[in-house]
């Protein structure tokens, strides 16, 4: 029996078996979709130039030169120098750290905030679910931005503050998908067994509710990253977000305004850098929700 | 007979409808008026202090806390703030020493008046587009749209409009820059609604109509991309569901023509949905202008919002937030409403 048959098996003989096939099948569902790979292969560029920028980059972010400032992209400088001769393809390179760091950041803190509520919500139902419920609509009717940029004020410029900002944004729509997924199978046989056995809430909804609802978690996630990634740089943009010299995309834009007219790589390189990254999290969030979502693929 | 037995369980039915509607706006409104004060009068360490300064005496700082009701407990001043706002009163801004309510009555029509010229062109454009990819499915045209549309989620607003501006405006010279009017047609026109398009009809300059127009195609057409990538996605999924259902073929087998079964047969039943996706990004559009007006200076409540964050103007940032926040929530709160009221099949 080759490794292929193994991962194919119709009967497989053990969880591992089973997982491997599972993830063996995702596999190649990706492989046939060319913009689910264009979208890997540009999340996968970010972490890759995250993880090296030092290696990557050919000049520091912070250090100055003032004899090159403002150089037009040339063999040196890919992408120009800005006003104070820094190479902007360094800076660029490095700011993929932070745009890493902020995204996985609001990742990290609302998606399992939005989980568990949501789950509880549904687990539960009655009363719990109206009044967690009705906090998740009223937060989700107001306009993220605004919210974001308002929070920002109250806690003062800054990168930490922006992610927490956007966190507090972004957790609602994470409660209400992770509901409606716990409401499927809230009244299913294997949760009635396990509560049979003697399974307190707690057991049930962290290790038999929650993990029902990643697949489809992870495929939101990815889809709002470019989103996560908008609202950041425009934080940045308007000098809330991540502060100089950090070189934030958003950030550097910022700076590049002054100069758009006559040097217009200064602002124009960055911005591309967070279109090609934003659209690479589209992409792939199509592929992903096409392979673990087959009931919402390809409609919209 | 049957009808009229039909009709006087739905008027119940409709006022309840409306009832249950009210209370879930006011609890909306309600919401949204906890986190204003949440954000206001919690998260800073100490309000008092961004008031009074730091080297205030300790007579001063005691003095501000009890004028600004701070010494009460929480949910007393939280009711004080609700009465405060419903009497339409949002405090004073700091950077122009006026009320709050009167800056932002000043400011907002500018906002207006960008943000539904961008929606008619997002809906002028993209419906149509949406529906002609619908029509191409999987062919290179339902691609190249795709991308085109992904894009609208992808690309900085604030990015596009600065390069706009040096592709348009500066490289072509086809637009007039950032600002609402060229300098010297500024304050020719009094504001009548404030809009600044139908003042200057009304009173009939309209070469002051032409040049205030030639500023604002550039900001609305950017913000009519970005609705137009939204509309587009959602008319192309929606026509996608309708050209699969059986009249479709029936039609087409009957020999209809193929433009007819497109748009009376396939789109007639979608303009009801769509209502609420065009609500939607219509208030999506007011949210987005924030960003669009900083970079073109156009002195709407997006660019009065940015410069009260940076002078730290906190009434001037919670009050812009509550008014695009209630318009936000009431447009969303309409076209659901609007779905409902028009659409058949979601009567009970």
């Amino acid at each position: 029996m080759t490794t292929k048959d193994w991962l194919l098996d119709e009967s497989p003989t053990s969880r591992m078996q089973a997982n491997a096939g599972r993830a063996y099948r995702m596999g190649l569902a990706m492989l046939g979709n060319p913009l689910a790979m264009l979208g890997a292969a540009i999340v996968l560029v970010l972490v890759l130039a995250a993880a090296f920028a030092p290696w990557i980059a050919p000049e520091s972010p912070v250090g100055q030169n003032l004899q090159a400032r403002l150089l037009p992209p040339s063999w040196d400088h890919w992408m120009g120098t800005d006003e104070l001769g820094r190479d902007i393809f360094s800076r660029v390179v490095y700011g993929a750290r932070i745009t890493l760091m902020i995204v996985a950041l609001v990742a990290l803190i609302s998606a399992p905030l939005g989980l568990i509520i949501g789950a509880i919500s549904g687990y539960f139902g009655g009363w719990t679910d109206k009044i967690l419920m009705g906090l998740t609509d009223v937060f989700l009717s107001m306009p993220k931005l605004i919210l974001a940029l308002a929070f920002v004020a109250a806690l003062g410029p800054g990168i930490e503050n922006a992610i927490i900002a956007i966190a507090i944004t972004a957790w609602p729509a994470y409660a209400r998908i992770a509901r409606a997924e716990t409401l499927t199978f809230r009244n299913a046989e294997f949760i009635s067994a396990t509560r049979l056995l003697g399974a307190s809430h707690t057991r049930v909804i962290l290790s038999h509710v929650l993990p029902l609802c990643t697949s489809s978690m992870i495929v939101r996630v990815t889809l709002d990253m470019a989103g996560i990634i908008l609202t950041a740089a425009g934080l940045g943009f308007l000098g809330l977000g991540a502060q100089p010299p950090l070189p934030e995309w958003g950030a550097m834009i910022s700076r590049g305004r002054t100069f758009i007219l006559d040097q217009w790589w200064v602002a124009t390189m960055p911005g591309i850098a967070i279109i090609v990254v934003s659209l690479g999290f589209c992409f792939l969030g199509d592929g992903l929700r096409d392979v673990l979502d087959p009931k919402q693929g390809g409609k919209s | 007979m049957a009808s009229q037995a039909k009709t006087i369980p739905s008027v119940t039915g409709w006022l309840r409808g409306l009832t249950s509607f009210v209370i879930v706006v006011l609890l909306t409104f309600l919401g949204l008026l906890a986190i204003t004060f949440f954000i206001g009068r919690v998260v800073p360490i100490d309000p008092v202090l961004s008031v009074v300064g730091d080297r205030a005496t300790q007579e001063q700082y005691d003095a501000a806390r009890i004028a600004m009701g701070l010494d009460k407990p929480l949910w007393q001043q939280f009711i004080t703030y609700v009465g405060d706002v419903a009497r339409g009163d949002l405090g004073m801004s700091v950077s122009t020493n006026r009320p709050v309510s009167e800056d932002l009555a000043r400011v907002f029509p500018a906002t207006l008046e960008m943000a539904t010229l961008g929606i008619i062109i997002g809906v002028l454009l993209g419906v149509p587009t949406g529906v002609w990819a619908a029509t191409k499915q999987g062919t290179w045209v339902d691609q190249i749209i795709r991308v085109f549309a992904l894009l609208g989620y992808a690309v900085p607003a604030f990015w596009l409009g600065l390069v706009g501006l040096a592709v348009f405006y500066a490289g072509l010279g086809w637009v007039a820059g950032p600002g609402r009017v060229d300098i010297f047609y500024e304050g020719l026109v009094d504001p009548i609604t404030g809009i600044l398009l139908i003042d200057s009809l009304l009173v009939g300059d309209t070469e002051v109509f032409w040049n205030a127009l030639s500023h604002l195609v550039l900001p609305s057409a950017i913000l009519g991309f970005f609705s137009l990538a939204y509309i587009a996605r959602m008319t192309r999924s929606f026509m996608l569901d309708q050209l699969g259902q059986e009249f479709i073929t029936t039609a087409r087998v009957k020999g209809v023509p193929e433009w007819q079964v497109i748009w009376s047969h396939g789109f007639k039943p979608i303009r009801v949905p769509l209502i609420t996706v065009i609500g939607l990004s219509y208030a999506a559009l007011l949210e987005g202008s924030v960003m669009i007006e900083t970079v073109f200076s156009w002195p709407g409540i997006g660019n009065y919002l940015t410069h009260a964050l940076l002078n730290a103007d906190m009434n001037a940032v919670l009050g812009s937030t509550l008014v695009i926040g209630s318009v936000f929530i009431f447009i969303n709160k309409i076209s659901d409403v609007l779905y409902r009221v028009l659409d058949p099949r979601s009567k009970e």
